[in-house]
């Protein structure tokens, strides 16, 4: 459906997105995820045809895009695009969310019906002949998506469509991108630096980090077993152990750590600097020193415990920092207090190694 | 005072009797100045968005010259047309110095600059998020313009107010290359100048009254115009649901 080759842009000396290289299949909902600032919304807009690369190619249904205002104009007119802070046109809620039917020489009773559904599928049926620009943050949102939907694009182009949104709207909105590509074949190309929603949404995830893809693969597999430190850094992997492997007996490494060796699987070699990445919800904690089959086992003080709802978010001082996650409910049978002697263990397999 | 109070009585009586002179006379203005105000529309609005859209080297200094010209004298404006369009002129062969068609081109090039510059600060103080809006939307580059435009409508109508006030008002042009003929090219300016030469001080204020409610009746309509259009949306501000 879409294809993106070697693209590169750049706003003056600043270079914005470097050597970009991304497939979008049909009916897919591709996401983009990476922190403010890291060219998702310019490599949007770059797909959206709004501006033209520095280089780099990028096709759309087998054709590649050329520089002909014409061919931009077709290809551009089977997408629709919802920027992070849309802007309302002066006019009443039906004529901003025709709009773009108008512009295609619709109108007449199919323009009034498609409208009248569109603001039916957004929740905003009765909101026609309000003017648009009193609406709410949310509302607004919701009138830029119909206002996208309603010419039936081939290719939906989110750009952060809940940045500026309280909870409640951003997980309306939500379940409407989710409702619309069930109703339909859409497909969505969205960008998000909120890797939950990320999670919740994509079929596939590419992470933009600093103008460059540096991963894709399904949600999965960027949370559990990403690439590189910038990336683990940014999914939210807590416990990140800097250290070498000192040995490596068929895929079972031992890794270096100050005073410390943790067990991991691995095939990168001997002397490799590398970092053990634990997610905190695989650790485990005990008041004993039990014998279990997990390969590592640390005792450490109790420096901090931040409970919020359900979970209890324990940090430990093992000579170096672990956190753990755990259920309030089982940090209160534990009775575990700041200052605490205690045993963390996770399993060789809990352990992504990456290099460093 | 005395003088003032019986120029409007006198105004009054005109309007009521049906003066077929001064009939003549208003008909003509408003057909002169309007013509002129629609062409200048016609061609100057664009000409703005033309300028203020596109990129390009001295469009700054483009910009400046413009404004500089909002104050460009009737009577130069006046001496330039007549020098084109007078027989040994270059535009000489239309023959048509001293209609109320060269008059006409003589109102839509002074009131240009104006309609030309104020056009261009209308449409910049519209976000580009609304451009960018209607691109994102599938519009061609004239339909994002379009939206744009529509968006400044109120700003738009104004400049083209004030180049209908410019033109209706103006009488060192309609002078110069008129020639105030009576019955051809005689409008209210040229004859309020003529009268009060004359020491008809109380006619010529009457005509001045005419002129002025002129512009105030054209001013009220558009505006009304615009205000009808805005009650669309503005009469459901309340949610229906």
């Amino acid at each position: 459906m879409l294809k993106v080759e070697r693209l590169h842009h750049s706003y003056g000396k600043a270079e914005i997105l470097k050597n970009i290289d991304l497939g979008v299949e049909r009916g897919e909902v591709f996401v983009t995820i990476g922190p403010t600032g890291s060219g998702k919304t310019t490599l949007l807009r770059l797909v959206g045809l709004m501006e033209r690369p520095t280089s780099g190619y990028i096709y759309f249904d087998g054709h590649q895009v050329n520089n002909s205002e014409r061919q931009r104009l077709e290809i551009r007119r089977r997408m629709a695009m919802v920027s992070q802070k849309p802007a309302v046109f002066n006019a009443s809620v039906f004529d901003n969310v025709a709009y773009g039917l108008k512009i295609r020489k619709e109108n007449g009773a199919s323009l009034r019906h498609k409208v009248m559904n569109a603001l039916e599928t957004v929740g905003l049926s009765g909101y026609e002949r309000r003017d648009a620009r009193t609406l709410s943050g949310g509302e607004t949102q919701r009138v830029a998506l119909a206002r996208a939907i309603v010419i039936e694009p081939e290719l939906l182009l989110l750009d952060e469509p809940t940045a500026n949104l309280d909870p409640v709207s951003t997980s309306h909105i939500e379940k409407l991108v989710t409702d619309v590509i069930k109703k339909s074949d859409m497909t969505v190309m969205m960008s998000t630096h909120d890797m939950f929603q990320g999670q919740r949404l994509a079929h596939r995830m590419g992470v933009l980090i600093g103008g460059e893809i540096l991963q894709t693969g399904d949600p999965r597999e960027i949370f559990s077993l990403p690439q590189s430190r910038k990336i683990a850094e940014f999914v939210g992997v807590e416990n990140m152990l800097g250290g070498v492997i000192a040995s490596n007996t068929e895929g079972i490494v031992d890794i270096k750590l100050h005073g410390a060796v943790v067990e991991a699987i691995s095939n990168l070699g001997v002397g490799e600097r590398v970092y053990a990445c634990v997610r905190p919800e695989e650790i485990t904690l005990a008041r004993t020193k039990e014998s279990t089959s997990a390969r590592n086992s640390f005792s450490g003080e109790i420096t901090r415990i931040v409970l919020f709802g359900p979970l209890a978010r324990i940090e430990l001082d093992c000579g170096f920092l672990l956190v753990a996650l755990i259920t309030k409910r089982s940090a209160e049978e534990m009775n575990l207090q700041t200052g605490d002697r205690i045993y963390a263990s996770f399993k060789a397999t809990g352990v992504h190694v990456i290099k460093g | 005072m005395h003088a003032i109070a019986d120029a409007f009585v006198l105004a009054v009586k005109m309007i009521f009797t049906g003066d077929p002179e001064v009939y003549g006379i208003t008909a003509r203005t408003l057909e002169i100045s309007i013509s002129s105000t629609l062409i200048g529309a016609l061609l100057f609005v664009p000409l703005g968005c033309l300028i203020y859209f596109n990129n390009f080297r001295g469009k700054r200094l483009l910009i400046s010259i413009i404004q500089t010209c909002y104050s460009l004298p009737t009577v130069f404006v006046g001496l330039l047309v007549f020098l084109v369009f007078s027989r040994a002129g270059p535009l000489g062969i239309f023959g048509i110095m001293f209609t109320p068609q060269v008059m006409v081109i003589g109102q839509v090039i002074l009131i240009g600059p104006i309609v030309i510059g104020l056009t261009i600060s209308a449409v910049s103080g519209v976000s580009p998020a609304i451009r960018e809006t209607a691109i994102s939307l599938g519009a061609s580059r004239l339909q994002s313009v379009w939206a744009v435009l529509k968006e400044a409508r109120f700003a738009v109508l104004t400049a083209v107010m004030v180049g209908f006030g410019r033109a209706i008002s103006e009488v060192g042009l309609a002078l110069m290359v008129g020639g105030n003929i009576r019955g051809y090219t005689r409008v209210l300016t040229t004859a309020i100048s003529l009268e009060t030469g004359k020491g008809e001080v109380a006619l010529s204020l009457a005509l001045g009254f005419i002129l002025v409610a002129l512009a105030l009746i054209v001013t009220v309509l558009a505006n009304r115009f615009l205000r009808v259009k805005e009650a669309d949306v503005a009469q459901s501000r309340a949610p229906t649901s």
